[in-house]
Protein backbone atom coordinates (compact mmCIF):
# COMPACT_ATOMS: atom_id res chain seq x y z
CA UNK A 1 0.00 0.00 0.00
CA UNK A 2 2.92 2.31 -0.67
CA UNK A 3 1.57 5.59 -1.93
CA UNK A 4 4.65 7.77 -1.69
CA UNK A 5 8.20 7.45 -2.97
CA UNK A 6 11.18 7.51 -0.54
CA UNK A 7 12.01 10.94 -1.92
CA UNK A 8 8.55 12.18 -0.99
CA UNK A 9 8.83 10.63 2.47
CA UNK A 10 12.03 12.56 2.99
CA UNK A 11 11.17 15.89 1.39
CA UNK A 12 7.58 16.23 2.54
CA UNK A 13 8.43 17.47 6.04
CA UNK A 14 11.25 19.75 4.94
CA UNK A 15 9.13 22.31 3.17
CA UNK A 16 5.69 21.47 1.76
CA UNK A 17 4.47 20.06 5.10
CA UNK A 18 6.96 21.89 7.29
CA UNK A 19 5.95 21.16 10.91
CA UNK A 20 6.22 24.75 12.13
CA UNK A 21 5.56 26.87 9.05
CA UNK A 22 2.78 24.79 7.50
CA UNK A 23 1.35 22.46 10.13
CA UNK A 24 1.89 24.92 13.02
CA UNK A 25 3.13 22.14 15.32
CA UNK A 26 5.84 22.46 17.95
CA UNK A 27 5.22 26.18 18.31
CA UNK A 28 6.16 26.32 22.00
CA UNK A 29 9.91 25.82 21.41
CA UNK A 30 9.69 27.68 18.09
CA UNK A 31 8.50 30.78 19.94
CA UNK A 32 10.38 30.36 23.20
CA UNK A 33 14.01 29.55 22.40
CA UNK A 34 14.56 31.15 18.99
CA UNK A 35 15.97 34.39 20.43
CA UNK A 36 19.45 33.48 19.17
CA UNK A 37 20.72 31.38 16.27
CA UNK A 38 22.82 29.20 18.60
CA UNK A 39 19.81 28.34 20.77
CA UNK A 40 17.68 27.63 17.68
CA UNK A 41 20.30 25.29 16.24
CA UNK A 42 20.72 23.42 19.54
CA UNK A 43 16.97 23.07 19.99
CA UNK A 44 16.53 21.98 16.37
CA UNK A 45 19.29 19.38 16.60
CA UNK A 46 18.10 18.01 19.95
CA UNK A 47 14.57 17.65 18.57
CA UNK A 48 15.93 16.07 15.38
CA UNK A 49 17.77 13.47 17.47
CA UNK A 50 14.72 12.67 19.60
CA UNK A 51 12.43 12.44 16.56
CA UNK A 52 14.76 10.20 14.57
CA UNK A 53 15.51 7.90 17.51
CA UNK A 54 11.86 7.58 18.49
CA UNK A 55 10.63 6.99 14.94
CA UNK A 56 13.17 4.25 14.26
CA UNK A 57 12.50 2.50 17.57
CA UNK A 58 8.73 2.76 17.41
CA UNK A 59 8.64 1.63 13.81
CA UNK A 60 10.86 -1.37 14.68
CA UNK A 61 8.52 -2.50 17.45
CA UNK A 62 5.26 -1.49 15.78
CA UNK A 63 4.03 -5.10 15.43
CA UNK A 64 4.41 -5.87 19.12
CA UNK A 65 2.89 -2.79 20.72
CA UNK A 66 -0.83 -3.31 21.35
CA UNK A 67 -3.04 -0.36 20.39
CA UNK A 68 -4.30 0.02 23.95
CA UNK A 69 -0.90 1.02 25.31
CA UNK A 70 0.61 2.62 22.22
CA UNK A 71 0.37 6.24 23.41
CA UNK A 72 1.99 5.39 26.78
CA UNK A 73 4.71 3.43 25.00
CA UNK A 74 5.41 6.27 22.52
CA UNK A 75 5.66 8.83 25.32
CA UNK A 76 7.98 6.51 27.26
CA UNK A 77 10.26 6.11 24.24
CA UNK A 78 10.23 9.85 23.47
CA UNK A 79 10.89 10.77 27.12
CA UNK A 80 13.84 8.40 27.20
CA UNK A 81 15.45 10.00 24.15
CA UNK A 82 14.79 13.45 25.63
CA UNK A 83 16.52 12.49 28.88
CA UNK A 84 19.49 11.18 26.89
CA UNK A 85 19.64 14.42 24.85
CA UNK A 86 19.28 16.54 27.99
CA UNK A 87 22.16 14.86 29.84
CA UNK A 88 24.35 14.75 26.74
CA UNK A 89 23.90 18.49 26.08
CA UNK A 90 24.62 19.26 29.74
CA UNK A 91 27.83 17.25 29.55
CA UNK A 92 29.05 18.44 26.13
CA UNK A 93 27.77 22.03 25.66
CA UNK A 94 26.89 23.27 29.18
CA UNK A 95 26.43 26.91 28.12
CA UNK A 96 23.82 26.09 25.51
CA UNK A 97 22.16 23.65 27.89
CA UNK A 98 21.92 26.46 30.43
CA UNK A 99 20.45 28.86 27.86
CA UNK A 100 17.76 26.39 26.76
CA UNK A 101 16.80 25.63 30.35
CA UNK A 102 13.51 23.81 30.80
CA UNK A 103 12.74 23.72 27.08
CA UNK A 104 14.89 20.64 26.49
CA UNK A 105 12.80 18.61 28.92
CA UNK A 106 9.69 19.99 27.20
CA UNK A 107 10.65 18.28 23.92
CA UNK A 108 8.75 15.33 25.46
CA UNK A 109 5.48 17.16 24.88
CA UNK A 110 6.34 18.50 21.43
CA UNK A 111 3.24 17.36 19.54
CA UNK A 112 5.20 17.25 16.28
CA UNK A 113 7.14 14.23 17.60
CA UNK A 114 4.17 12.31 18.99
CA UNK A 115 2.27 13.23 15.82
CA UNK A 116 4.85 11.59 13.55
CA UNK A 117 4.80 8.42 15.68
CA UNK A 118 1.03 8.13 15.63
CA UNK A 119 0.58 9.20 12.00
CA UNK A 120 3.59 7.58 10.35
CA UNK A 121 6.23 5.61 12.25
CA UNK A 122 3.72 3.21 13.85
CA UNK A 123 2.34 2.28 10.41
CA UNK A 124 5.41 2.15 8.16
CA UNK A 125 8.72 0.34 7.71
CA UNK A 126 11.79 1.42 9.63
CA UNK A 127 13.45 2.88 6.53
CA UNK A 128 10.43 4.98 5.62
CA UNK A 129 9.96 6.08 9.24
CA UNK A 130 13.62 7.16 9.34
CA UNK A 131 13.28 9.15 6.10
CA UNK A 132 10.12 10.80 7.39
CA UNK A 133 11.81 11.69 10.70
CA UNK A 134 14.89 13.09 8.94
CA UNK A 135 12.70 15.23 6.69
CA UNK A 136 10.44 16.48 9.46
CA UNK A 137 13.38 17.09 11.81
CA UNK A 138 15.18 19.05 9.10
CA UNK A 139 12.07 21.11 8.43
CA UNK A 140 11.83 21.92 12.14
CA UNK A 141 15.52 22.83 12.25
CA UNK A 142 15.16 25.10 9.19
CA UNK A 143 12.11 26.86 10.62
CA UNK A 144 13.77 27.45 14.00
CA UNK A 145 17.00 28.67 12.45
CA UNK A 146 15.11 31.11 10.19
CA UNK A 147 13.32 32.52 13.21
CA UNK A 148 16.51 32.60 15.26
CA UNK A 149 18.42 34.49 12.56
CA UNK A 150 15.61 37.01 12.05
CA UNK A 151 15.28 37.66 15.78
CA UNK A 152 18.98 37.74 16.66
CA UNK A 153 19.91 40.04 13.77
CA UNK A 154 17.16 42.56 14.54
CA UNK A 155 16.99 42.14 18.31
CA UNK A 156 20.68 42.02 19.16
CA UNK A 157 22.43 43.11 15.95
CA UNK A 158 24.48 39.91 15.93
CA UNK A 159 24.57 36.60 14.09
CA UNK A 160 25.83 33.62 16.12
CA UNK A 161 27.17 36.20 18.57
CA UNK A 162 29.20 38.09 15.94
CA UNK A 163 28.32 41.79 15.79
CA UNK A 164 27.00 42.78 12.36
CA UNK A 165 26.33 46.48 12.45
CA UNK A 166 28.95 47.88 14.81
CA UNK A 167 28.35 49.93 17.95
CA UNK A 168 26.04 52.47 16.23
CA UNK A 169 23.22 49.91 15.95
CA UNK A 170 20.38 50.28 18.44
CA UNK A 171 19.05 46.73 18.91
CA UNK A 172 15.36 46.20 18.47
CA UNK A 173 15.11 44.50 21.85
CA UNK A 174 11.49 43.40 21.50
CA UNK A 175 12.57 40.89 18.86
CA UNK A 176 14.48 38.77 21.39
CA UNK A 177 11.71 39.13 23.98
CA UNK A 178 8.69 36.77 23.90
CA UNK A 179 6.53 39.11 21.75
CA UNK A 180 9.29 39.06 19.13
CA UNK A 181 8.69 35.33 18.68
CA UNK A 182 5.06 35.94 17.73
CA UNK A 183 5.95 38.90 15.48
CA UNK A 184 8.63 36.86 13.72
CA UNK A 185 6.43 33.82 13.18
CA UNK A 186 3.65 36.08 11.88
CA UNK A 187 5.94 37.86 9.43
CA UNK A 188 7.46 34.60 8.15
CA UNK A 189 4.03 32.96 7.72
CA UNK A 190 2.80 36.09 5.90
CA UNK A 191 5.74 36.06 3.49
CA UNK A 192 5.36 32.33 2.80
CA UNK A 193 1.63 32.74 2.20
CA UNK A 194 2.30 35.60 -0.23
CA UNK A 195 4.85 33.51 -2.15
CA UNK A 196 2.50 30.53 -2.24
CA UNK A 197 -0.42 32.65 -3.45
CA UNK A 198 1.66 34.13 -6.25
CA UNK A 199 2.82 30.64 -7.27
CA UNK A 200 -0.73 29.32 -7.41
CA UNK A 201 -1.88 32.31 -9.45
CA UNK A 202 1.00 31.90 -11.92
CA UNK A 203 0.28 28.25 -12.38
CA UNK A 204 -3.38 28.96 -13.01
CA UNK A 205 -2.45 31.59 -15.58
CA UNK A 206 -0.13 29.19 -17.35
CA UNK A 207 -2.74 26.47 -17.62
CA UNK A 208 -5.44 28.80 -18.68
CA UNK A 209 -4.30 32.26 -19.69
CA UNK A 210 -7.80 33.59 -20.34
CA UNK A 211 -9.83 32.59 -17.32
CA UNK A 212 -12.05 35.63 -17.44
CA UNK A 213 -13.14 35.26 -21.04
CA UNK A 214 -13.92 31.58 -20.57
CA UNK A 215 -15.94 32.21 -17.48
CA UNK A 216 -17.99 34.77 -19.34
CA UNK B 1 -10.62 -8.58 32.75
CA UNK B 2 -9.66 -7.01 29.49
CA UNK B 3 -8.08 -3.95 31.03
CA UNK B 4 -10.69 -1.67 29.48
CA UNK B 5 -9.64 1.20 31.72
CA UNK B 6 -6.19 1.15 30.15
CA UNK B 7 -7.25 2.34 26.71
CA UNK B 8 -4.88 4.99 25.48
CA UNK B 9 -7.59 7.11 23.89
CA UNK B 10 -8.78 7.27 20.31
CA UNK B 11 -11.15 4.77 18.76
CA UNK B 12 -11.67 1.50 20.62
CA UNK B 13 -9.92 -1.46 19.00
CA UNK B 14 -12.06 -3.67 16.81
CA UNK B 15 -13.69 -6.56 18.69
CA UNK B 16 -11.74 -9.80 18.76
CA UNK B 17 -8.39 -7.99 18.49
CA UNK B 18 -8.11 -6.99 22.13
CA UNK B 19 -4.75 -7.66 23.67
CA UNK B 20 -4.81 -9.49 26.99
CA UNK B 21 -4.08 -7.58 30.19
CA UNK B 22 -0.94 -9.66 30.57
CA UNK B 23 0.36 -8.59 27.20
CA UNK B 24 -0.32 -4.93 27.94
CA UNK B 25 1.56 -5.24 31.22
CA UNK B 26 4.50 -7.01 29.58
CA UNK B 27 4.70 -4.38 26.83
CA UNK B 28 4.63 -1.42 29.17
CA UNK B 29 6.81 -3.11 31.77
CA UNK B 30 9.39 -4.12 29.18
CA UNK B 31 9.47 -0.68 27.60
CA UNK B 32 9.82 0.88 31.06
CA UNK B 33 12.66 -1.42 32.02
CA UNK B 34 14.58 -0.74 28.80
CA UNK B 35 13.99 3.01 29.10
CA UNK B 36 15.05 3.05 32.73
CA UNK B 37 18.18 1.05 32.00
CA UNK B 38 19.17 3.36 29.16
CA UNK B 39 18.64 6.50 31.22
CA UNK B 40 20.71 5.12 34.11
CA UNK B 41 23.54 4.22 31.69
CA UNK B 42 23.61 7.68 30.12
CA UNK B 43 23.37 9.31 33.54
CA UNK B 44 26.38 7.34 34.75
CA UNK B 45 28.30 8.23 31.61
CA UNK B 46 27.55 11.97 31.65
CA UNK B 47 27.35 12.89 35.35
CA UNK B 48 31.14 13.18 35.90
CA UNK B 49 31.37 15.70 33.04
CA UNK B 50 28.29 17.60 34.25
CA UNK B 51 29.66 17.73 37.79
CA UNK B 52 33.07 18.86 36.47
CA UNK B 53 31.46 21.69 34.46
CA UNK B 54 29.59 22.87 37.54
CA UNK B 55 32.73 22.80 39.68
CA UNK B 56 34.73 24.55 36.96
CA UNK B 57 32.14 27.31 36.61
CA UNK B 58 32.19 27.90 40.38
CA UNK B 59 36.00 27.82 40.47
CA UNK B 60 36.25 30.36 37.64
CA UNK B 61 33.70 32.59 39.33
CA UNK B 62 35.51 32.44 42.70
CA UNK B 63 38.79 33.41 41.06
CA UNK B 64 37.10 36.18 39.10
CA UNK B 65 35.37 37.88 42.04
CA UNK B 66 38.47 37.52 44.24
CA UNK B 67 40.45 39.12 41.39
CA UNK B 68 42.84 36.26 40.77
CA UNK B 69 43.97 35.02 44.19
CA UNK B 70 47.03 32.80 44.42
CA UNK B 71 44.81 30.13 45.99
CA UNK B 72 41.67 29.95 48.08
CA UNK B 73 40.36 27.90 51.01
CA UNK B 74 36.80 26.69 51.47
CA UNK B 75 35.40 27.65 54.88
CA UNK B 76 32.18 26.51 56.51
CA UNK B 77 30.07 29.03 58.40
CA UNK B 78 27.41 28.12 60.97
CA UNK B 79 26.08 31.15 62.81
CA UNK B 80 29.22 33.06 63.76
CA UNK B 81 31.39 29.94 63.78
CA UNK B 82 33.84 29.51 60.92
CA UNK B 83 35.47 26.14 60.42
CA UNK B 84 37.69 24.50 57.84
CA UNK B 85 36.03 21.12 58.47
CA UNK B 86 33.64 20.06 55.75
CA UNK B 87 30.06 20.31 56.97
CA UNK B 88 27.19 19.80 54.54
CA UNK B 89 24.79 21.88 56.67
CA UNK B 90 27.01 24.93 56.89
CA UNK B 91 27.15 27.79 54.41
CA UNK B 92 30.32 27.79 52.33
CA UNK B 93 32.51 30.82 51.79
CA UNK B 94 35.81 30.91 49.94
CA UNK B 95 38.79 32.76 51.41
CA UNK B 96 41.29 33.98 48.85
CA UNK B 97 44.96 34.28 49.71
CA UNK B 98 47.84 35.99 47.94
CA UNK B 99 51.22 34.37 47.21
CA UNK B 100 52.44 34.96 50.78
CA UNK B 101 49.31 33.36 52.22
CA UNK B 102 47.74 36.64 53.40
CA UNK B 103 43.94 36.68 53.12
CA UNK B 104 42.68 38.95 50.33
CA UNK B 105 38.93 38.57 50.76
CA UNK B 106 35.98 36.23 50.86
CA UNK B 107 33.93 34.96 47.93
CA UNK B 108 30.30 34.47 48.97
CA UNK B 109 27.53 32.70 47.03
CA UNK B 110 23.97 33.73 47.74
CA UNK B 111 20.60 33.94 46.01
CA UNK B 112 17.04 35.27 46.16
CA UNK B 113 14.00 35.27 43.89
CA UNK B 114 14.31 37.90 41.17
CA UNK B 115 11.83 38.81 38.43
CA UNK B 116 11.84 35.26 37.06
CA UNK B 117 13.08 32.42 39.24
CA UNK B 118 15.99 32.61 41.68
CA UNK B 119 18.99 34.81 40.94
CA UNK B 120 22.22 33.37 42.32
CA UNK B 121 25.24 35.61 42.55
CA UNK B 122 28.79 35.28 43.82
CA UNK B 123 30.68 38.31 45.08
CA UNK B 124 34.07 39.03 46.54
CA UNK B 125 34.24 40.98 49.83
CA UNK B 126 37.15 42.43 51.73
CA UNK B 127 36.16 42.72 55.42
CA UNK B 128 39.09 44.98 56.41
CA UNK B 129 37.90 47.80 54.12
CA UNK B 130 34.26 46.60 53.91
CA UNK B 131 34.41 46.93 50.14
CA UNK B 132 33.32 44.58 47.39
CA UNK B 133 35.93 43.10 45.08
CA UNK B 134 33.54 42.14 42.31
CA UNK B 135 30.23 40.45 41.50
CA UNK B 136 29.17 37.79 39.02
CA UNK B 137 25.74 36.27 38.38
CA UNK B 138 25.95 32.48 38.59
CA UNK B 139 22.36 31.58 37.79
CA UNK B 140 19.44 33.63 36.49
CA UNK B 141 16.48 33.32 34.15
CA UNK B 142 15.84 37.06 33.96
CA UNK B 143 14.19 38.52 30.84
CA UNK B 144 16.54 38.44 27.85
CA UNK B 145 17.47 41.97 26.77
CA UNK B 146 16.23 43.60 29.99
CA UNK B 147 16.74 41.69 33.24
CA UNK B 148 19.69 39.73 31.92
CA UNK B 149 21.68 42.97 31.83
CA UNK B 150 22.50 42.17 35.47
CA UNK B 151 24.96 39.64 34.05
CA UNK B 152 25.64 40.94 30.53
CA UNK B 153 26.02 44.70 31.09
CA UNK B 154 29.73 44.98 31.87
CA UNK B 155 29.45 48.62 32.97
CA UNK B 156 26.82 47.67 35.53
CA UNK B 157 28.71 44.63 36.78
CA UNK B 158 31.84 46.78 37.00
CA UNK B 159 30.16 49.09 39.55
CA UNK B 160 30.50 46.38 42.17
CA UNK B 161 34.28 46.62 42.16
CA UNK B 162 35.26 48.84 45.09
CA UNK B 163 31.75 49.73 46.27
CA UNK B 164 31.45 50.02 50.06
CA UNK B 165 29.05 47.87 52.11
CA UNK B 166 26.16 48.20 52.89
CA UNK B 167 25.15 49.00 49.34
CA UNK B 168 22.55 51.66 48.56
CA UNK B 169 20.54 51.16 45.38
CA UNK B 170 19.84 54.45 43.55
CA UNK B 171 18.03 55.23 40.31
CA UNK B 172 20.42 55.48 37.38
CA UNK B 173 21.82 59.00 37.19
CA UNK B 174 20.35 60.09 40.56
CA UNK B 175 23.42 59.14 42.59
CA UNK B 176 25.24 61.69 44.74
CA UNK B 177 28.64 60.07 44.35
CA UNK B 178 28.68 58.25 47.69
CA UNK B 179 30.98 55.17 47.69
CA UNK B 180 28.07 52.95 48.79
CA UNK B 181 25.82 53.76 45.84
CA UNK B 182 24.93 51.29 43.11
CA UNK B 183 22.98 52.56 40.08
CA UNK B 184 19.93 50.44 39.24
CA UNK B 185 19.21 49.50 35.62
CA UNK B 186 16.34 51.28 33.90
CA UNK B 187 14.00 48.56 32.63
CA UNK B 188 15.46 46.01 35.02
CA UNK B 189 14.73 47.67 38.34
CA UNK B 190 13.53 44.49 40.06
CA UNK B 191 16.43 42.36 38.82
CA UNK B 192 19.12 44.91 39.67
CA UNK B 193 17.58 45.76 43.04
CA UNK B 194 17.48 42.02 43.83
CA UNK B 195 21.22 41.68 43.20
CA UNK B 196 21.93 44.55 45.61
CA UNK B 197 19.58 43.03 48.19
CA UNK B 198 21.18 39.58 47.87
CA UNK B 199 24.60 41.09 48.64
CA UNK B 200 23.36 43.21 51.56
CA UNK B 201 21.45 40.26 53.06
CA UNK B 202 24.41 37.91 52.69
CA UNK B 203 26.75 40.38 54.36
CA UNK B 204 24.26 41.04 57.17
CA UNK B 205 24.03 37.29 57.70
CA UNK B 206 27.69 36.34 57.31
CA UNK B 207 29.46 39.61 58.12
CA UNK B 208 29.80 38.97 61.89
CA UNK B 209 31.48 35.62 61.20
CA UNK B 210 33.98 36.93 58.66
CA UNK B 211 37.15 37.81 60.51
CA UNK B 212 39.19 40.48 58.71
CA UNK B 213 42.26 38.33 59.29
CA UNK B 214 40.68 35.35 57.61
CA UNK B 215 39.85 33.35 60.73
CA UNK B 216 42.09 30.86 62.38
CA UNK B 217 44.45 29.30 59.86
CA UNK B 218 44.28 25.53 59.74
Amino acid sequence: MRTTTPRQDLMRGVWRENPVLVQALGLCPALAVTNTVANSLAMGLATFFVLLGSSVLISSFRRWVPGEVRISTYILVIATFVSVADMTLAAVVPDIHKALGAFIALIVVNCMILGRQEAFASKNTVARAALDAIGTGTGFLIALTMMGAFREILGAGTFLGVSLFGPGFEPWVIMILPPGGFLTLGVILLLLAAVEQRRVRRRAMKQDPTPLRRAA
Amino acid sequence: MTGGHMHGGGAPPPPGERASSGRLLVTLGGAGAVAGGLIVLVFAATSPAIEAHRAERLDNAIREVLRGPDRYDTLYVTGTQVSVDANPDAERVYLGRDASGRPTGFAIVSGAPGFADVIEVIFGYDPTTETLLGMKVLESKETPGLGDRIEKDTAWVGQFVGVVSPLEPVKAGRGTGKPTEVDLITGATISSRTVVRIINDALARLGPALDPNGGTPP
